[in-house]
């Protein structure tokens, strides 16, 4: 056994190892922060904030008169991600319902790793499978030249969102005391009027973190999407090819010239997204303080 | 006893006797019963329907294009051949480098904050800023890890950026995982530790992280199952090559190669090249992974909770 005295510079130097690692750890936090919010600012000084957010004219590879108006990215965003939400909680949601209380345990014990499954496909797959099978479905649903539209971006999304929504609405769902749906049932509602009525208003905490973290999930993701939303800068159209906030900074990355105004501008799309997503995080974190109380 | 309306329906809606069985109910009730049964049913059925599918046509379109040889070599222009090997190493790299780089850092500042860290105004702090950067998505951390590493740090398109970048971007799990599987560890052996003599390191090394092992085993799975199906980093910090590295070679070899990870290969397979077949056989090698990723949590987490 070592004695104490003898430990007392070990001790010493390992709380300042663990202090240099906590130190670290928030430095790589704020250069993330530090680094969207310097490299995003030229771009919208030398364009003007209000012709950057509101300009309906993407056209930053014109030679004579490049325009950098991102109001199509974010208009597509807000679409796309409202669309994903509008199918994706519902069903999301009644599956949830179903795994917490309607279905028999066994078969809930098959369906959860089947979810968690879904949870971890990377995007890229799923983006893979829309280019597959539905671009050529839409595009002959449709009658168009192309199947590249915010609707399959929007189907997409809905798929990749739907196991967040399931598990943590599940879980939610779960977390109600079970005294409550007795008290339900013994006064005569039926099993589904108490899910319904009882149980889910009393998890409707848990399923709003749901519903954000879904926002938060689909305005965020890039690469699937890339491959399945044409990525022309347009405004919104169901039906038309449209480039969201995340895939207007990937699709130029790779061949915007390094300190170009091109370049610059695709980095204060990348602060415009940081800002939705911290509103997205707030508004969580407001959520979920709610439920503690 | 009285018939109720407990649920919250509008003032002077029908109050109905008690016990109701569903042959008792009124029409609307009836409606209301059956219609939901029917859409709770439907929307599981529609959330499986698609998860076979999804999982069924992957493999029907990728097993046939998968062979022991697509998996052990690299293509080849002169033979004609397919191979995924340097995306299997590139992939194994990046988890190998970030998880050296976060979870140390990781575990770290998570002692530091829990056992160390007696500021509590500055501890929320950095717990609400790993809280938050957790949900960014990984397209912007792609864009500060372009600037940061391949551009401020020199260097350039590669798996070691890339992997600096990933480590960034895993850290808040990690120390989340981790913080919270701290916590779980009784106070009362703490401070029977410090009773008896212990140093503050001794107590930690001996008592608080043979305790929380579980939780730092299940950010790594997490962080693994982040790095395999990350991609927008990769692309765009990592580069896209398909060709063999010799990471081992030399340190400029380690610090400078790039190339193409699996999910990378896959998005340049399918969106670059309209080559399906192969991107397909790549997708059933990501499913297979994510499927034993998810298989090691769920069995890691049974395990460490036992003891």
């Amino acid at each position: 056994m070592k004695h104490t005295k003898k430990l007392n510079p070990l001790e010493a130097g390992m709380h300042t190892l663990f202090f240099l690692c906590g130190f670290v750890a928030v430095a790589f936090v704020l250069v993330i922060t530090i680094y969207l919010v310097i490299s995003g600012i030229p771009a919208i000084r030398e364009v003007g904030l209000v012709d950057f957010l509101f300009g309906t004219t993407w056209a930053s590879t014109n030679q004579t008169n490049p325009q950098y108006g991102i109001l199509p990215f974010i208009l597509t965003s807000i679409y796309g991600t409202a669309g994903a939400i509008v199918i994706g909680v519902p069903v999301g949601f009644m599956t949830a319902v179903f795994l917490a209380k309607v279905a028999p345990p066994k078969v809930a014990a098959a369906i959860r790793p089947a979810v968690d499954l879904l949870a971890g496909i990377p995007s890229v797959v799923y983006g893979m499978v829309g280019m597959v099978i539905l671009l050529p479905g839409i595009r002959e649903l449709f009658h168009l030249p192309a199947g590249d539209t915010l609707l399959a971006a929007i189907i997409v999304l809905a798929v990749m969102i739907l196991p967040s929504i399931i598990s943590v609405s599940e879980t939610a769902l779960r977390a109600v005391p079970r005294e409550y749906e007795e008290a339900s049932l013994a006064l005569g509602a039926t099993e589904i009027e108490t899910y319904f009525r009882v149980t889910a208003p009393a998890a409707k905490s848990g399923i709003a973190a749901a519903v954000v973290l879904g926002v938060g999930r689909a305005i965020g993701e890039a690469m699937a999407i890339m491959m399945v939303a044409g990525n022309a800068p347009n405004m919104p159209n169901l039906l038309g090819s449209v480039r969201f906030l995340t895939t207007a900074v990937a699709s130029e990355m790779s061949y915007a010239a390094d300190g170009s105004l091109q370049k610059m501008a695709l980095f204060s799309i990348g602060l415009v997204l940081f800002v939705f997503i911290m509103m997205i995080n707030v508004l969580l974190n407001v959520v979920l303080k709610h439920e503690k109380e | 006893m009285e018939g109720v309306n407990l649920m919250s329906q509008p003032a002077g809606g029908a109050v109905q006797g008690v016990g109701a069985t569903r042959s008792g109910l009124s029409a609307s009730r009836k409606a209301y019963d059956r219609g939901l049964r029917a859409l709770v049913w439907l929307c599981a059925g529609l959330t499986c329907a698609l998860l076979l599918f999804l999982i069924g046509y992957i493999f029907y379109r990728g097993v046939p294009n998968l062979s022991w040889e697509f998996l052990t070599t690299q293509e080849s222009l002169l033979k004609g051949t397919m191979g995924i090997l340097p995306a299997i190493c590139n992939t194994l790299y990046v988890i190998g480098v970030t998880l050296v780089i976060a979870l140390p850092l990781g575990v770290g500042a998570a002692v530091y904050l829990t056992e160390y860290a007696t500021n509590y105004r500055l501890v929320a702090g950095i717990e609400f800023a790993t809280e938050t950067l957790s949900g960014i998505p990984s397209i912007l951390y792609a864009l500060v890890g372009y600037l940061a590493f391949s551009k401020t740090l020199g260097l350039g398109y590669s798996l070691l950026a890339a992997s600096l970048t990933l480590a960034m971007m895993n850290l808040p799990t990690i120390i989340r995982t981790t913080q919270e599987s701290l916590k779980t560890v009784p106070q009362g052996y703490r401070e029977g530790a410090l009773g008896l003599g212990s140093g503050k390191w001794h107590m930690i090394r001996t008592i608080v992280l043979p305790g929380s092992i579980d939780g730092i085993v299940t950010g790594c799975i997490l962080a693994v199952g982040r790095i395999v199906g990350e991609s927008a980093v990769l692309l765009y910090v990592g580069g896209m090559d398909s060709t063999m590295n010799s990471f081992f070679a030399s340190w400029d070899k380690f610090a400078h190669s790039s190339g193409a990870t699996l999910t990378v290969q896959l998005y340049v397979f399918a969106k670059e090249r309209a080559m399906m077949d192969p991107a397909f056989a790549v997708a059933v090698v990501l499913l297979g992974l994510t499927f034993l990723i998810n298989l090691c949590a769920k069995l890691a987490g049974k395990k460490l909770r036992q003891k």
